[in-house]
C-alpha cells in the first residue's frame, strides 16, 4: 500500500483545537485533566497517553512575515497542531520488547493494545516525548494514525475535522513535495523564517508527519536533531562486553593471587 | 468583610482587564517564547515511568549476576567451598527476586510472558528479558547440581553438568550485571545517553562490590573479598571523581536537586567512604564490615539516583536542544 503521511502547517492553523476534539471523539481517548496552564491558550501542554493531537500556542516578540501588529512592539501568535511523528526509524518501535509496536501497511507506527504489557521502555526511547503510559490502564498509548479509518479509506479524524486544511493527509511522497513547495511560497511572500520540519538527515531518517513552521523547531519543542536511540547501541554494548571481559579477568586475578 | 461593590466598579474592572489584554500582550507577566528557546520551558521528553522496583532490580540483578561469576571462578580456583555455595545461593535468590520486581513494575503484570514473544537484538529490554531467563535457568541448574553433589550423589555427568551450568551462569551473569547500563544508555534521555559508555562498567563494578560486600557481611572476611572490595571501591572512587569533575549542562541532574544529592551520597558511600574504611584501620573486621555496609547502601542508592537523574534530564529541554545543535548527541 501507499505510504501515507500528515503535513501540518503552522501558517494555516487558527488554534481552534478541532483536531484535538475530533481525535478524542473518534478514538475514545479519555479526559486528561482540566487545568489552566497560564501559557497562552494552551491548556493541553503536551502530547501524552491521552492526548494524541496537541495545539501549541506560541506568543513571540517577532514579526509574522509582512504582518504589522498593533501591540507597540513586534508580536506574533503562531499555532501548530503537534502529533506523533511516525518516524522512519522509530525509537519506540525498535525498543518495544513484546513486539506490540508495529509498522502498519501505510507506514505508521502502531501500538497494539492487546499485546502491550506496559513495560514503559517506549516512553524513554521516543526522541519526541510522544508515547506515554496511561496510569490507570497501565499500557502505553499514542496516535494510531487512525489505523481503523485508513483501513476503510477514510482520512484520519484530525485531518477531516481541520477547518483550514492546516492538517493535510495524503501520500507521503506528495506531501513532502507539497511541504517544500509551501515553504518556498511562504518565503516569497515575506515569511523569511518559514521552514519544513522533517529531520531526514539524522538517524531518525525522516518523519511521516512533517510540519511547516515559522522560526526554529525549538520554539515548538521539536528537537532540532533527534536521534533514534538504537544508534547508541553499538557504543553501549561494546562498553558492556569490554567491561565484562575486564571484570572477569580481574576476578580470576583476585582468586588466583589470594 | 469586604465592602459591597460600588456601582460601576465591575464595568471599571472589566475595562481594566480589556485594556491590559489588548495593550499588554507584551506585559511582563505574559510568558513569551524567544528565538531558539523551548516551548515555555515545558518538557520535550517523557520522564521514565518506572516504579521503585526497577532501580532495585538493577541492583539485585547486578549482585546476582556477579555472584554467579564469583561462584564459578571461586570454584575454579578451589576457594572455600562454603563461600562458593553461598555465592551460588545468592545468584539463585537474585534470579528469583529479579523477575518478581520486573513483573510488579509492568502496567499489565498478567502479560509478563509477552516479553518472550519476540527475540529482538535491537531492544535492550528484550535482550534483558532473555538474559534474565537464561541466567535464572543456569543459576538454578548450577545450584541443583552443587547441592546434589553435596548430598552425596556421585556421578561424572553431574560434575560436568555442574561445571557447564556454573560457567553459563557466570557468562549470563556478567551480561545481567552490565546490560542495565545499555538499557538506560540507549534511550532518548540526555543524561543517560551522555553516559552510555560509562554506565555498563559503572553498574557492573557496583554489582561486583555489592556481591563481595554481602559475603563480608556474612562473615567471609577472607583476603579475596578484601581484594575485590578494594577493587570495586577504588574504581567507584575514580568514577565519582570523574562525575564530579565533568560539569557539562547535560550533567546538571547529577549535581543539582534531589537526584544530585542522592547521586553524591551514593557516590561517596560506594567510593571514598568504602575505600577509606578498608584502609583505616587496615583490615580490621569492624572497618571491613563498615566498608561493606557503606558500599552496599551506596550501590542501591546509585541506581535510584540514576533513574531520578533521568527524570530531571527529561524535563530540561534547553540543554537537550543546545547539545543537539552543537552536535554532541550524534552517535
Amino acid at each position: 500500500m501507499t505510504q501515507t503521511g500528515f503535513l501540518t502547517d503552522a501558517t494555516l492553523c487558527i488554534g481552534c483545537k478541532a483536531c484535538e476534539v475530533a481525535c478524542k471523539e473518534w478514538n475514545g481517548v479519555p479526559a486528561d485533566g482540566f487545568e489552566w496552564s497560564g501559557l497562552s491558550y494552551d491548556n493541553t501542554r503536551s502530547l501524552g497517553a491521552s492526548t494524541w493531537r496537541h495545539v501549541k500556542f506560541l506568543e513571540q516578540p517577532l514579526r509574522a512575515g509582512p504582518q504589522e501588529a498593533a501591540t507597540g512592539g513586534p508580536f506574533r501568535w503562531v499555532f501548530l497542531s503537534d502529533v506523533c511523528k511516525h518516524c522512519a526509524h522509530a525509537g519506540c518501535l525498535e525498543a518495544c520488547p513484546t513486539g506490540a509496536i508495529v509498522r502498519t501497511e501505510v507506514g505508521a507506527v502502531y501500538v497494539q493494545p492487546d499485546i502491550c504489557n506496559g513495560c514503559g521502555y517506549c516512553v524513554v526511547t521516543c526522541p519526541f516525548g510522544v508515547v506515554d503510559k496511561r496510569p490507570d490502564d497501565g499500557r502505553a498509548f499514542k496516535c494510531t494514525f487512525c489505523y481503523d479509518r485508513q483501513k476503510v479509506g477514510l482520512k484520519p479524524a484530525c485531518a477531516t475535522a481541520c477547518p483550514t486544511e492546516s492538517i493535510r493527509f495524503g501520500p507521503l511522497a506528495e506531501l513532502r513535495q507539497e511541504g517544500a513547495r509551501r515553504v518556498e511560497e511562504l518565503r516569497t511572500r515575506g515569511y523569511a523564517d518559514a521552514q519544513l520540519y522533517d529531520p531526514a538527515s539524522t538517524t531518525v531518517g525522516g518523519i511521516h508527519a512533517g510540519f511547516v513552521i515559522l522560526g526554529e523547531p525549538e520554539n515548538y519543542n521539536l528537537p532540532p536533531a533527534p536521534e533514534v536511540p538504537t544508534a547508541y547501541l553499538a557504543s553501549a554494548w561494546t562498553s558492556a562486553f569490554l567491561s565484562a571481559a575486564v571484570v572477569f579477568v580481574a576476578v580470576c586475578a583476585a582468586f588466583g593471587l589470594t | 468583610m469586604s465592602a459591597p461593590p460600588r456601582p460601576g466598579a465591575t464595568e471599571e474592572r472589566l475595562y481594566q482587564i480589556r485594556h491590559a489584554a489588548s495593550a499588554g500582550l507584551a506585559h511582563p507577566s505574559t510568558p513569551q517564547i524567544q528565538a531558539r528557546d523551548s516551548y515555555y520551558g515545558l518538557a520535550a521528553l517523557k520522564p521514565p515511568v518506572w516504579t521503585w522496583e526497577v532501580p532495585l532490580y538493577f541492583f539485585c540483578g547486578g549482585v546476582a549476576g556477579v555472584s554467579a561469576v564469583l561462584g564459578f571462578v571461586g570454584h575454579l580456583f578451589r576457594a572455600d567451598p562454603a563461600m562458593v555455595r553461598m555465592l551460588l545461593w545468592m545468584a539463585l535468590i537474585g534470579a528469583a527476586v529479579c523477575p518478581m520486581l520486573l513483573v510488579a513494575d509492568l502496567g499489565r503484570p498478567s502479560r509478563f510472558l509477552n516479553m518472550l514473544r519476540v527475540f529482538k537484538l535491537r531492544s535492550p529490554m528484550s535482550m534483558g528479558a532473555w538474559i534474565l531467563v537464561a541466567f535464572s535457568g543456569f543459576a538454578f541448574a548450577a545450584l541443583l547440581a552443587h547441592e546434589l553433589q553435596r548430598a552425596g550423589v556421585d556421578s561424572a555427568l553431574l560434575v560436568n553438568l555442574g561445571w557447564l551450568t556454573e560457567g553459563l551462569a557466570a557468562v549470563t551473569g556478567l551480561l545481567l550485571a552490565s546490560y542495565t547500563g545499555v538499557l538506560i544508555g540507549a534511550t532518548a534521555i540526555p543524561v543517560w545517553v551522555a553516559h552510555r559508555r560509562v554506565l555498563p562498567p559503572h553498574f557492573l563494578i557496583s554489582g561486583l562490590g555489592g556481591s563481595a560486600a554481602i559475603l563480608e557481611l556474612a562473615g567471609f572476611l577472607v583476603p579475596v573479598t578484601q581484594a575485590l572490595g578494594f577493587l570495586a571501591a577504588g574504581v567507584e572512587t575514580l568514577l565519582e571523581a570523574w562525575f564530579l569533575f565533568r560539569r557539562r549542562p547535560v550533567d546538571a541532574p547529577l549535581h543539582r536537586g534531589r537526584s544530585g544529592g542522592m547521586f553524591l551520597a551514593a557516590g561517596l558511600l560506594q567510593g571514598p567512604a568504602a575505600l577509606l574504611l578498608r584502609l583505616v584501620p587496615i583490615g580490621t573486621p569492624v572497618g571491613r564490615t563498615a566498608a561493606a555496609a557503606c558500599f552496599l547502601l551506596g550501590s542501591v542508592l546509585s541506581r535510584y539516583a540514576w533513574i531520578w537523574a533521568g527524570r530531571a534530564s527529561a524535563r530540561d529541554p534547553t540543554s537537550q536542544f543546545a547539545d543537539q545543535r552543537a552536535g554532541l548527541t550524534r552517535p
